[in-house]
């Protein structure tokens, strides 16, 4: 078997905040192949976007990484300097931020960020000249199926729809992800139609670049078409993970199959009918397994120790003591 | 895109501000009680005296006629008759106006470059040794007021060290360039002679630097906290994800968009610069605009006060125009003309 590209062990990251620290992710385990899609998914405020950015080492300064490490092909990431962390930026990895308004400058021109994110993904030496930068800029929104490049490369942000923006964002990261994509929730914030083409043409560009990918989102229908392994995250762990159909059929987690019996609201924002409460808060987050107070199956024994990974068959494993038992 | 609209519409909207301001200043100079003639002409004057210079300056008028016989001599150039210097106030305006403009300017730029640049290099790490410094020097630029820093200043560099001038715009050794813009730093430089160039220079110094340090200061703070706000949003995240250095997020991607509220209060800052330059004027025995402009007050100097403020009205209008139009520059949602998301 091939190694991983990318794997996270026991990742540990808390938020410091006024009043004590936000113990968010708690010992999250993840890895994703080359080529391979990934789901990761869960519910708002379970520590999504926080994993996103410790990929890519661009957490908030608040944050602090309290353990764990994130291997990619071999090398710890969070051990690298700031230098080298760029270096893999610049040409290996990049990231599609949630709100794509938000994730471009406003005060500068399409054509000014796309066409220095080509410029910075050459190394020194092999620099291109403005001209073909330019026209690598025009390539690459034909890509993403935006008309009129020409013209979009001299507007602002301000100046176009979201999905245009969205595209755009798609755009630029896949300038820069040769070998990983971390795409947050695109589309979240778009009607339903318009979240889907820009799905559909996501996945056709990274399987056509061959560009590892870990899809976040917080609905699972989504990933069940396109996705080849599914991870389920909740409250900073991922507790269950495998491979597509497997998830879907056999569910063993207490918390994905709440998540398969939920039906998304048509705002898109939660879940909410399949489990009841919320995602706990961070400050004093339950002890043990994290999932226990709102857990139809919890024994006194997940309030004090916190399940791992355990294999129930190939490919599939579950956090959970009742290990798909109930 | 639309610049042109932009500025004329702003053009407009001046000439719409300054005609406000004239029919103010107009009415509250001639309310203020007491006789502008009779103060002027002094006790011993004869009424008949009195009596024609009053006839011949309109005040027998009602003050709506008044207004209207003062905007039309405006037209021909003719800004009336200053009660003490017998001069047409046009040319006193011009005598005493390049002085302060000389030291508005240098001081303005003092403020907005060095507001800018210690903001700046306060924000690249917050909490860091320099970020404190900056935080400290702006508290006390904030809190402390032109004219005792120029006080101070006066003390410390002219009577305890003895190193820097403080008083006038000239040495007396030094030869004078010729009248040209009455700028002298910029009449010497036109004329080549730096002797005289460097040696104003040295005396606009600390004047300038009392009258910028509260604009400075605030203008610091602004950056400092735009800056850090900024450092945050996920725009400049997303620039690092496409592997730009961080010397360039830093004076690029992040430098122009947190300009645009430190540059749209640079204009209140030069105008409360400008009111502060009387004191700093006094200070340093600077034959400035300012105290003419407060003479003309406390004199009931009726023409005089009405142009100092009309000038200072132009300036405070222009200045306004300029940083609407750096602006729109910076912020392409102003030029767009549609709200900030
Ligand atoms: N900069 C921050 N400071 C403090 N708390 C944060 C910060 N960013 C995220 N959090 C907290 O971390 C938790 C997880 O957030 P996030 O990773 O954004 O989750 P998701 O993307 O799954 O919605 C939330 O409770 C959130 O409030
Ligand atoms: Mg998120």
């Amino acid at each position: 078997m091939t190694e991983p590209l990318l794997e996270i062990n026991e990742l540990k990251v808390n938020y410091q905040v006024f009043g004590g620290d936000l113990k968010v992710l708690n010992g999250l385990n993840l890895e994703i192949y080359p080529g391979e899609k990934i789901g990761l998914v869960g519910e708002t405020g379970c520590g999504k976007t926080t994993t996103m950015k410790s990929i890519l080492g661009i957490l908030h300064p608040a944050a602090r990484i309290k353990g764990g490490e994130i291997l990619y092909r071999g090398r710890d990431l969070l051990k690298l300097k700031e230098k080298e962390m760029n270096d893999l930026r610049r040409q290996h990895m990049s990231a599609i931020f949630q709100n794509p308004t938000a994730a471009l400058n406003p005060v500068f021109t399409i054509g000014q960020q796309l066409e220095d994110a080509i410029r910075y993904s050459f190394s020194r030496e092999e620099r291109l000249p403005k001209k073909e930068i330019k026209a690598r800029a025009v390539e690459v929104l034909n890509d993403v199926a935006l008309p009129d490049p020409e013209r979009l490369l001299k507007n602002y942000p301000v100046q176009l729809s979201g999905g245009m923006k969205q595209r755009i964002c798609i755009a630029l990261a896949l300038v820069t992800a040769s070998d990983l994509l971390v795409a947050d929730e695109p589309g979240t914030n778009l009607d339903v139609t318009i979240q889907d083409q820009i799905l559909r043409l996501l996945i056709n560009l990274v399987e056509e670049r061959k560009t590892a990918t870990i899809y976040i989102t917080h609905t699972l229908g989504v990933v069940r078409q396109f996705m080849d392994r599914v991870f389920v995250m909740y409250a900073g762990n991922t507790v269950e993970v495998a491979p597509t159909k497997t998830l879907f059929d056999n569910p063993v987690h207490p918390y994905t199959k709440g998540l398969l019996q939920a039906v998304p609201k048509l705002t898109g924002v939660e879940f909410s009918q399949g489990i009841p409460g919320r995602v706990p808060e961070y400050q004093r987050p339950p002890a043990g397994c994290r999932f226990h107070p709102r857990c139809p199956d919890s024994t006194a024994f997940c309030q004090q120790e916190k399940p791992g990974f355990v294999e129930v068959e190939p490919g599939h494993q579950v956090a959970c003591f009742t290990g798909g038992d109930s | 895109m639309n610049l042109k609209k932009f500025i004329g519409y702003r053009l407009i909207y001046s000439i719409f501000v300054l005609l406000g301001l004239s029919i103010l200043i107009f009415t509250i100079a001639r309310v203020v009680p007491g006789d502008p003639v009779r103060l002027a002409l002094g006790a011993r004057a004869s009424q008949e005296v009195v009596e024609s210079v009053r006839a011949q300056m309109y005040l027998d008028q009602p003050i709506v006629l008044q207004y209207l016989y003062w905007v039309r001599d405006i037209f021909q150039g003719n800004f009336g008759i200053s009660l003490f210097t017998r001069r047409n106030v046009l040319i006193d305006i011009q005598q005493f106006l390049p002085a302060t403009m000389e030291l508005a300017l240098v001081s303005g730029v003092i403020m907005a470059v060095f507001g800018i640049l210690l903001g700046t290099l306060a924000a690249q790490k917050k909490n860091s040794l320099m970020d404190n410094l900056v935080r400290l020097v702006a508290y006390v630029g904030v809190v402390t007021p032109s004219f005792v820093l120029a006080i101070f200043f006066v003390l410390i560099f002219g009577y305890v060290f003895n190193i820097m001038p403080t008083a006038g715009r000239l040495s007396s050794y030094i030869q004078a360039p010729p009248w040209i813009t009455g700028m002298i730093t910029v009449d010497s430089l036109l004329t080549g002679n730096f002797a005289a160039f460097f040696n104003a220079l040295r005396h606009l110094l600390l004047p300038a630097i009392s009258l910028a340090m509260a604009g400075l200061s605030q203008q610091a703070r602004i950056t400092r906290s735009t800056m850090s706000d900024n450092l945050q949003k996920d725009y400049i995240q997303a620039h690092r994800t496409y592997g730009i250095p961080r010397r360039r997020i830093m004076s690029k991607y992040l430098l122009k968009p947190s300009l645009i509220p430190t540059v749209s209060i640079l204009g209140l800052d030069f105008a409360a610069l400008l009111a502060n330059a009387f004191l700093v004027e006094l200070i340093f025995n600077w034959p400035g605009f300012s105290r003419y402009g407060i003479n003309a007050i406390l004199r009931k100097d009726l023409n005089a006060i009405i142009a100092v403020v009309m000038v200072m009205g132009i300036i405070f209008v222009t200045v306004n125009i300029i940083v609407d139009i750096v602006v729109a520059y910076l912020d392409p949602r102003i030029r767009m003309g549609r709200e900030r998301s």
